[in-house]
């Protein structure tokens, strides 16, 4: 038998049994279109955090005080600091040729208040370079300026939400704010930038760094940040950081450099092993429509019975009985794979409309894969229908009708 | 063309073993037209099978144009089908959702015949039925008589040496069981052999030769 005919007559046989090829069909798109959209959410998800992480700035580097046991890893969470960090140590990695900028950032939470209005803030203290190494936008008024990072000049910059806590809806810049027991001015409010690393941008305070660790009463640093001039150099600069601190250190090494690109491949990883998982888990509804496609081809061959045992009087081989049904459930398979894949990306089309922030997309792998996945399912469960199909005994199914 | 030796085939029905053929000894010449008959569950039905390959004897041999083909396997046993036996069957067995013409082709489709020249055939053999305006009628749509005469085409469509006919008359009116009838002896005077059982004495009576068989052995074999 030819193959243009086979396929004729497999799409006549799925023509003459609408509902039951409906039914089919449905199962199997339903199940291809769940790993296109399941997958499309976890890449999805994937590179809005690999977005997020890279427009902190490229090329960083992350000093944190403590020295952390495991390389490459995450920091630690609660690092014993047997020396401090301090600014004096930023300061002196400006000498290193391989950097471009250092940010210093200290951190604390205390309460800020304007007039008759307070709540409690976190404050970040740092230069001006934090500027251009968080890629930071004013809303109005511009950022803090630190000509000499040692001098504690008293002004500020804060958040949106906190600006409009403060102070309503009268314009605040060049107004005094109270930070605990002292007095900064306020030079700019920062643009709502959602979130930068889990720190609501709406919510904090940016002071001087000299500012913000008298405020404090404290010597040490929350971290630095250091940009490096370029991405080849990150692993070289990473080197020199590291002895120019155990230099300063008395010879120990005591803070942990992480490069922002470990951070970024170890989330990488952890989201793509996501995605894979949540495929896995939508391909078992593949297998589920395979079943179902077995159960309505069983039926199938029983309800044509007297036509398996006419093709063999007008003879058929078993050999092409089994082809004739195994290429039903193929097409079948097929064609729920199509309408899968075309119902998939539209809905992660509408998706992308809905959720413009995040670039949901359908991994070309897994459109593949659950296109094969259905057809070898396809395949694998005609067969037993296939060849029940086959070994029919002739004269048996032409008896009666 | 046809000869078959001791021929036996047995059924196991429960724990019971039913002879429906007892050592059958026959002999057919090519051409000839012969009429089987014989009472309900004597044995005809399982005899036209066996000619049609359609099942295997336990006993005997079966040569068929000289050929041995009593042990075929099943690929084989598809090919002579294919190629030298025509069923006509009862229930016409026509399938539903395809156009008479589509019906009448399907043997060659089967059999891998290129399309455009299964269209010049069908579309012959439709004008020798009447029944060029009835193509892509589907089954339904036809009535009994012109099922088995699209049956029919079907059957000779492959040109066959044996027509096997299973009460081809049996679900249809006089008439069209009449039209029926002349149309499968029209193909025997062209030179295909042609078995026909039956119940009905008067299309019995038609052929030069009867076989009676009773509770599956041959009980008379006559020429007239
Ligand atoms: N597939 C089968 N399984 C069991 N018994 C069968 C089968 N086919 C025929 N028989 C038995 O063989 C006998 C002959 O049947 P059949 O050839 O159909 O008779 P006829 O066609 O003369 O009415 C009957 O007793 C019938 O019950
Ligand atoms: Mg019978």
């Amino acid at each position: 038998m030819r193959a243009s005919d086979l396929l004729a007559f497999a799409l006549s046989a799925l023509r003459g049994f609408r509902m039951r090829t409906l039914l089919m069909l449905l199962a199997m798109a339903i199940a291809v279109a769940a790993v296109v959209v399941l997958t499309a959410l976890g890449e999805g998800a994937r590179r809005y955090v690999i977005d997020q992480f890279s427009s902190l700035g490229t090329n960083l580097l992350i000093v944190l005080p403590g020295r952390s046991e495991t390389t490459g890893g995450p920091p630690p969470l609660l690092g014993t600091t047997p020396r401090d960090l301090t600014l004096a140590d930023a300061l002196a990695l400006n000498r290193e040729p391989a950097v471009r900028r250092v940010a210093p950032v200290s951190l604390g939470n205390v309460e800020v208040s304007v007039g008759a209005r307070s709540r409690e803030a976190t404050i970040i203290g740092t230069t001006t370079e934090f500027q251009q190494v968080r890629q930071i936008e004013m809303a109005r008024g511009r950022f803090i300026q630190t000509p000499e990072p040692t001098r504690a000049s008293a002004e500020c910059v804060i958040g949106r939400k906190i600006y409009r806590e403060m102070f309503g809806n009268r314009p605040g810049l060049g107004e005094w704010l109270r930070l605990a027991d002292r007095r900064c001015r306020l030079v700019g409010v920062l643009a709502s930038e959602a979130h930068s690393l889990g720190m609501a941008m709406d919510e904090i305070v940016v002071v001087p760094v000299a500012f913000a660790l008298t405020l404090f009463d404290s010597e040490s640093l929350f971290r630095v940040l250091v940009e490096v001039r370029s991405r080849e150099q990150i692993a070289a600069a990473r080197e020199a950081v590291i002895h120019m601190i155990r230099v300063r250190h008395d010879g120990e090494d005591d803070v942990t450099v992480i490069a922002q690109d470990s951070v970024l491949s170890t989330f990488d990883r952890i989201l793509r092993t996501l995605t894979y998982a949540v495929a896995g888990i939508a391909a078992i509804s593949l297998v589920v429509a395979g079943v179902l496609v077995m159960n309505v081809m069983l039926i199938a061959v029983t309800q044509r019975t007297a036509e398996v045992g006419l093709l063999k009087a007008l003879g058929s081989s078993p050999t092409l009985i089994t082809r004739l049904f195994v290429t039903e459930a193929i097409l079948l398979a097929g064609l729920g794979a199509t309408i899968g894949l075309a119902a998939g990306y539209l809905a992660v089309a509408v998706l992308r409309g809905l959720y413009p922030q995040i670039p949901f997309a359908v991994p070309l792998w897994a459109a593949l894969a659950s296109v094969m996945v259905a057809l070898a399912t396809g395949v694998f469960f005609g067969l037993l229908p296939a060849r029940r199909a086959a070994r029919l005994d002739p004269v048996v199914a032409l008896a009666r009708r | 063309m046809i000869e078959l030796r001791g021929l036996g085939r047995d059924f196991l029905v429960g724990d019971q073993l039913v002879h429906a053929l007892r050592d059958i000894d026959l002999s057919i010449r090519q051409g000839e037209y012969i009429s089987i008959m014989g009472p309900s569950g004597s044995g005809k039905s399982t005899l036209l099978n066996v000619l049609g390959l359609l099942d295997r004897p336990d006993k005997g041999q079966y040569l068929l144009e000289g050929e041995d083909v009593t042990s075929l396997d099943d690929d084989e046993a598809a090919r002579i089908r294919r190629e030298k036996v025509g069923f006509v069957f009862q229930f016409f067995h026509l399938v539903p959702r395809l156009s008479a013409a589509d019906n009448i082709a399907l043997p060659m489709m089967l059999a891998g015949i290129d399309p455009v020249e299964r269209r010049e055939r069908v579309q012959r053999v439709l004008n020798s039925l009447a029944l060029s305006d009835r193509g892509h009628h589907r089954p339904d749509q036809l009535s009994g008589g012109q099922r088995q005469r699209v049956a029919i085409a079907r059957a000779v469509i492959m040109n066959p040496a044996v027509i096997l006919a299973d009460e081809p008359t049996g679900n249809l009116d006089t008439q069209s069981g009449q039209d029926v009838l002349r149309l499968l002896e029209q193909f025997n005077a062209e030179g295909k052999t042609l078995l026909v059982v039956t119940h009905d004495p008067d299309i019995g009576g038609r052929s030069r030769r009867h076989i009676r068989i009773v509770d599956g052995a041959i009980q008379s074999d006559r020429l007239q």
